[in-house]
């Protein structure tokens, strides 16, 4: 070759990463920039108007806002540890040596994760229909009373965090599943022979074991929860009395429905600050040991 | 004791699995049902003689067809370009050392903390100003910043053997097919994955679409599900669910297909550096 060509091994990285720069640059440093900005003006008529952090002190004087922290706050703390709890469970129980059927199991406890978030929170509707619904007849079957579930605040919370841990359980089993597999054999092979009991060895080899990969569960999982939106949307509409609204459904309400884009940013700004903020402390959490 | 926890574990998983099923037997099952037989205490849960009833007043109320294929075009459009642009990004930060890979990568793994509902905000001002409002294109674009799939292909290049690249440098091999010709084919497990990934996370996607979407003629599949269930007026939910069903059936298939590289696609966010 007597011309050097332009594409050669000094250019290539930059030729492949920049479709990457360009689109990041696009769709996600300007709008989380613009939106910073958004954040401190009010659509008047049309245009924009300054209104310093004002739309930030409204936020937090606002009811249904603080609802909305507080419902997410309660999905937070029921759902996760449950969800998480459940998935580490089966997925030991998967793992047993005298287990049948492991694939079996693997895959249809699988099977919801691959679900459309809209379509499966339609199937739930139906199954938890007040009068007609499939799950109350079991309950008054075993002689409970049926529960009202879309129309008074905890049942529809309930009905919310329900259909969640149904979606997402087996998802997370499948990554707690990679964890408890790399554990060397040797340890519990060891620990047999010293007569440890299932629950020594749940408690003393899998859990310190797999923990990054529990932390990592619960890291996204809080994230995905924090997001929330789709499910309350399809299930509740957020009601009953905004007892399920997430911080997103208002976030979309506030932007999408009266297209008060300031505000709408300010929500979706302090929802990234507690993001940040629960990561960070998740992962030192994480880091300690 | 020993022979107790077995049977607990049986109990347990086949609990666990029933309950996981169960919601698409009944899915499945109510669309070939009446609206009342659902409705009925107990409801109705063998397979009825309905089926083709429902679809006649389903493709009345929603063009189904035009839904579905603006979903599979959307999908399939994202996937194809995504599969591109991560691989390459990827193949770039895990084999090469350039200026400004750190703050790249710094850069992309932190996106996954923000919530892309804050951008959402902004992207629709965009899509107003570039007059791009109602169209795929705006569905699929922003979209394409996307961490986990970079995240990804990076992993997945890193354990690349460096020598292969030498090698085929050494036989003059141009650097583009380099990467066309040796990397990606070695690398086919992960392009599935992130195909699978990709595919699946567009064909479910509800939010953005929602907000960007106007028309009824350009809506995907969630869209149009979400509007059926919306509609308030004689709500039949033997047609609802029969809807759901034909949208929850091809990624259902395509899973059963491809379950290895559905878990692989799962898995990989959970790689360790």
């Amino acid at each position: 070759m007597t011309k050097k060509s332009f594409v050669n091994r000094k250019t290539i990285p930059y030729i492949m990463i920049a479709p990457v720069v360009v689109i990041f640059l696009l769709f996600m440093v300007y709008p989380i920039l613009r939106s910073l900005y958004l954040s401190f003006f009010e659509l008047v008529s049309g245009s924009y108007e300054f209104v310093g952090i004002k739309n930030y002190q409204n936020l937090f004087k606002d009811e249904t806002f603080w609802k909305s922290l507080l419902n997410t706050c309660v999905y937070l703390i029921v759902q996760v540890p449950v969800m998480i709890g459940g998935a580490l469970l089966i997925a030991v129980a998967v793992e047993q040596k005298f287990m049948r059927g492991k694939a079996f199991f693997r895959t249809t406890i699988f099977l919801p994760s691959v679900t459309a978030l809209v379509a499966y929170a339609l199937v739930f509707k139906v199954l938890l229909n007040g009068d007609h619904g499939l799950i109350n007849y079991v309950i008054e079957m075993v002689g409970g009373k049926g529960i009202n579930w879309f129309y008074e605040e905890w049942p529809a919370r309930f009905a919310v965090i329900i259909s969640i841990t149904w979606r997402w359980l087996g998802y997370n089993m499948i990554i707690l599943l990679a964890g408890i597999q790399s554990i060397p054999g040797e340890l519990m092979e060891a620990a047999d022979i010293d007569g440890a009991t299932f629950w020594d060895k749940l408690f003393y080899i899998t859990i310190p074991m797999v923990k990054p990969i529990i932390m990592f569960c619960t890291i996204t999982s809080t994230i995905g929860t924090l997001q929330l939106f789709d499910e309350p949307f399809i299930l509740t509409e957020g009601g009953p009395n905004n007892a399920t609204i997430t911080m997103g459904q208002y976030l979309y309400n506030n932007g999408f429905r009266y297209l008060k884009f300031g505000y709408a940013s300010a929500i979706g700004y302090v929802m990234t600050v507690i993001i940040g903020l629960l990561s960070i402390v998740q992962f030192k959490a994480t880091k300690e040991d | 004791m020993k022979a107790f926890g077995k049977i607990f574990g049986y109990i347990v998983l086949i609990i666990a699995a029933f309950l996981s099923l169960f919601p698409f037997y009944f899915m499945f099952v109510s669309g070939t049902n009446t609206n009342n037989q659902i409705l009925s205490v107990p409801p109705k849960l063998s397979i009825g003689s309905e089926l083709a009833a429902n679809f006649e007043i389903l493709v009345d109320k929603v063009d189904l067809l035009t839904s579905i294929w603006n979903t599979l075009f959307i999908s399939v459009v994202y996937t194809v370009l995504a599969l591109l642009i991560f691989s390459a990004a990827g193949y770039a930060l895990a084999k090469f050392d350039f200026k400004g890979k750190g703050i790249i990568f710094t850069f992309v793994m932190g996106s996954m903390m923000i919530p892309s509902l804050v951008m959402y905000v902004p992207l629709f001002e965009m899509m107003i100003e570039i007059d791009m409002t109602d169209s795929h294109w705006a569905v699929i674009l922003p979209m394409l910043a996307n961490a986990f799939g970079i995240f990804l292909m990076r992993q997945n290049m890193l354990n690349f053997p460096t020598a292969l690249l030498e090698a085929g440098r050494i036989d003059g091999v141009g650097e583009i097919s380099l990467f066309f010709r040796i990397v990606l084919p070695n690398i086919k497990p992960a392009l599935g994955a992130l195909v699978i990934y990709m595919f699946t996370s567009m064909w479910n996607n509800f939010m953005w679409p929602l907000i960007i979407l106007g028309s009824e003629e350009k809506y995907t599949l969630p869209i149009s599900l979400a509007m059926l269930d919306g509609n308030p007026t004689n709500k039949n939910y033997a047609v609802i669910l029969l809807a759901t069903a034909v949208a929850t059936l091809p990624i259902l298939i395509i899973f059963l297909v491809f379950q290895k590289q559905f878990v692989a696609g799962v898995m990989g966010g959970a790689v360790k550096e």
